[in-house]
């Protein structure tokens, strides 16, 4: 017998001995962040950056695969009771000794997992993970002269890149409102103390939003520089543009932090995916209905939000629950009870 | 179905008034949901979880009579933690709010050899809908008993005070069989059913499974306790059933609980929906202990009317639910568990025997069933 088929041997027999739990839903109590547990990590310290911003420093689970300068992880927060799910980049190095890592936070207005975050983050708070991914990262050779053009959180992720690899060569633009506003701006001067980095701050709140024909005289070899730009939409857009329009198009990178809103309407177009219809709703016919008379097969109990029998994914959109006005809006593994819930604005229906 | 309307002197009106006002306790309770109730849940999971273990590891040396005794008490109790305040309320979507994939609805499974699955769908889907309603409603009686005066009697009645206690020792291998609506399955045409028999496959596995876990496996790891630890796990599987069958039987059975008839519940309203839970359903008193190891069903007013809120909020929730039995003049069944659990086999003997159709004028019949 070889040794996996013992291992997977005991690990039936464990099954047995826990059933109907596994073995894990145990081991869970214990060691959380043991090999082969669902991902998570632990947060260790929380280390205010600026007035609205915090460095949560996280030691994840074993089973963490370590992340690329630039990537960010997903990273599911319990928010009064709640789970939600966003994404941060990670600003730690990918070489840092004791493994943890760290991601920065910048608090949005009513934005719910942010505050919580930067305010209310304990030490010793169990968050779960996923692993880090993205493709906003360094090349593997190494480019002879960098810009990064950035603004407020979008940062961060430029400077787990800034850690964790030198450049003979790097020049920043950064904007934000006032110098208290930027985040790492001690570190960032300490770069530039030991001429490892140029960098210029825009200060919108007096110097107003930056244009991006300034780069011309901010940076004058802005075309020779391979460019990461990470901020606002307005930013990206403008700096799309200008390259493109130099036909230097291939040396900017960008990343965007917030791809789509979901702006909360009543009725919509209900989209039922695995199905392939789609159909209008109003915003007070229950989804189970528009389903149903769609000739979609839809799972359906007692009619009436008790019973939980008609369940199913909310892919994308908001709904609104019919008895008392809740908005739900789509994230990965949100479902919803069609029976009591209507469009609020386009939706997709995983049925 | 008693002969006096209990709910005879509300107008329509102050029917859909209640529902609002019911309404509102229960948005209250939503808004207000959150990290406390949360950490309630998993601090019960997590102690259910230890308690288990813990009383596993002492069955170990159950030769040994205070570890017996010791172990039994600790199985007995996890047991009951988790078919009731824990599985049975996460079963309902209690905590589905939370987004925890681990404590939600749809994949939760219970110490308890009916599949969660099918359970869910016999109880939240045809019990909660039809709450009480004869020939709708299976749990009253759950197909083997006569508990109102208007069944129809039959001799097999007769030995309904056994059918009972047997399935209370029993229980979950009747709410086994309930789920899998055994009686009406075994008919000759409807065995070969492919539907039924996925089922009937899927309670054989779970019975499996669990009957290996409980009488083979943990016997076997107890080496020189073998029978001992059997014997532990038989009677913790024993205490548990009857414990929970005589809890459940408080629910809905003890006199002054209201049955309905199929009719009466055409076009129900949300008013008159929630009017059917409030009188169909009974309390247990008790200390904060006895309903936490009632899983919360000694509401089992509140849980009626809002089954899906989290069972933490039901001894507030029913201070103010009483609040509006007293407003409306309505009767709040409720007494200790003993009281209760009396109150229920009482009528279970008295049923046994047929008796006489209660004598109604029949204006005062149609009028009963228009205000249900």
């Amino acid at each position: 017998m070889t040794s996996a088929t013992l291992r997977s041997g005991a690990w039936k027999l464990l099954e047995m001995i826990t059933t109907p739990l596994l073995p894990s839903d145990y081991l869970d109590l214990v060691s959380p962040l043991r090999a082969g547990a669902d991902l998570r990590g632990r947060i260790e310290a929380v280390h205010p950056e600026t007035g609205d911003a915090a460095t949560i420093v996280i030691r994840p689970g074993r089973g963490w695969r370590g992340h690329t300068a630039g990537q960010y992880v997903r990273i599911g927060v319990d928010v009064d009771g709640r789970r939600l799910w966003r994404a941060y980049s990670i600003t730690s190095p990918t070489n840092r000794q004791d493994g943890r890592v760290t991601i920065t936070v910048k608090a949005i207005p009513d934005g719910k997992v942010s505050n919580h975050l930067v305010r209310r983050a304990k030490p010793g708070t169990l968050v779960q993970l996923d692993q880090p991914t993205g493709d906003f990262v360094l090349p593997k050779a190494k480019p002879a002269k960098v810009l990064y053009l950035t603004a407020g959180s979008g940062i961060t992720p430029v400077m787990g890149m800034l850690r964790d690899i030198e450049f003979d060569d790097v020049v920043m633009v950064h904007c934000a409102p006032q110098p208290q506003d930027v985040i790492f701006r001690n570190e960032l001067h300490d770069l530039v103390a030991a001429e490892k980095l140029r960098l210029t701050e825009v200060h919108t709140d007096t110097d107003g939003v930056l244009d991006i024909a300034r780069l011309d005289e901010l940076v004058p070899d802005w075309a020779e520089r391979e460019t990461w730009a990470c901020g606002p939409a307005g930013l990206l857009d403008a700096a799309e543009e200008f390259w493109s329009g130099h036909g230097v198009g291939e040396r900017l990178h960008t990343e965007r932090f917030r791809p789509g809103i979901v702006v909360a309407g009543d009725g919509g177009e209900v989209t039922f995916s695995a199905t392939g219809k789609t159909v209008e709703a109003d915003g007070a016919t229950p989804l189970l209905d528009v389903g149903e008379e769609a000739g979609v097969l839809m799972p359906s109990g007692c009619r009436m939000g008790i019973c939980f029998g008609c369940i199913t994914p909310l892919k994308a959109g908001a709904v609104r629950d019919l008895r008392t006005g809740e908005i739900t809006e789509a994230e990965p593994g949100v479902l919803i009870q069609t029976c009591v819930s209507a469009a609020a604005g386009p939706c997709d229906i995983e049925r | 179905m008693t002969a006096i309307d209990p709910t005879a002197h509300l107008t329509a009106e102050q029917i859909e008034e209640l529902g609002r006002e019911l309404d509102a306790i229960r948005d209250e309770v939503i808004a207000s949901r959150g990290e406390k109730d949360a950490a309630y849940i998993r601090k019960v999971i997590s102690a259910q979880r230890r308690l288990e273990l813990v009383s596993r590891g002492v069955l170990l040396f159950s030769f040994f009579p205070p570890a017996w005794l010791l172990g039994t008490a600790g199985l007995s109790v996890a047991k009951i933690m988790d078919n009731m305040e824990i599985g049975h309320n996460v079963l309902h979507g209690q905590w589905d709010w939370m987004r925890d994939p681990k404590i939600h609805s749809t994949t939760w499974e219970w110490d308890h050899v009916s599949p969660s699955d099918q359970w869910k769908h016999s109880h939240n889907e045809l019990h909660h809908t039809h709450t009480n309603v004869i020939g709708k409603d299976n749990d009253l009686g759950y197909g083997i008993m006569r508990v109102d005066e208007d069944q129809k009697w039959h001799p097999f009645h007769l030995g309904q005070p056994l059918w009972n206690f047997l399935n209370a020792c029993f229980f979950e291998y009747g709410i086994a069989a309930y789920d899998l609506e055994l009686g009406k399955n075994l008919h000759k045409r409807r065995r070969k059913n492919p539907e039924f028999r996925a089922r009937a496959k899927a309670v054989g596995r779970k019975i499996r499974k669990q009957v290996l876990k409980d009488y083979v496996i943990h016997p076997l790891l107890s080496g020189p306790s073998f029978l001992t630890t059997l014997a532990a796990t038989f009677t913790a599987n024993l205490v548990r059933n009857i414990w929970s069958h005589s809890v459940i039987m408080c629910g809905h059975f003890p006199e002054g609980v209201q049955v309905f008839e199929r009719r009466s519940i055409k076009g129900e309203t949300r008013g008159q929906w929630y009017l059917r839970q409030m009188m169909g359903s009974a309390n247990i008193s008790g200390s904060r202990a006895m309903h936490f190891m009632t899983g919360n069903l000694s509401h089992q007013i509140e849980h009626h009317l809002f089954p899906d809120l989290p069972s933490n909020r039901y001894a507030e929730v029913a201070v103010k639910v009483r609040a509006l039995f007293e407003k409306y003049e309505l009767e709040y069944v409720t007494g200790p568990l003993p009281k209760q659990v009396f109150s229920a086999w009482h009528k279970v003997f008295r049923l046994s025997l047929p008796n006489k159709k209660p004598k109604v004028d029949a204006p005062d019949r149609e009028q009963e069933l228009v205000a249900a």
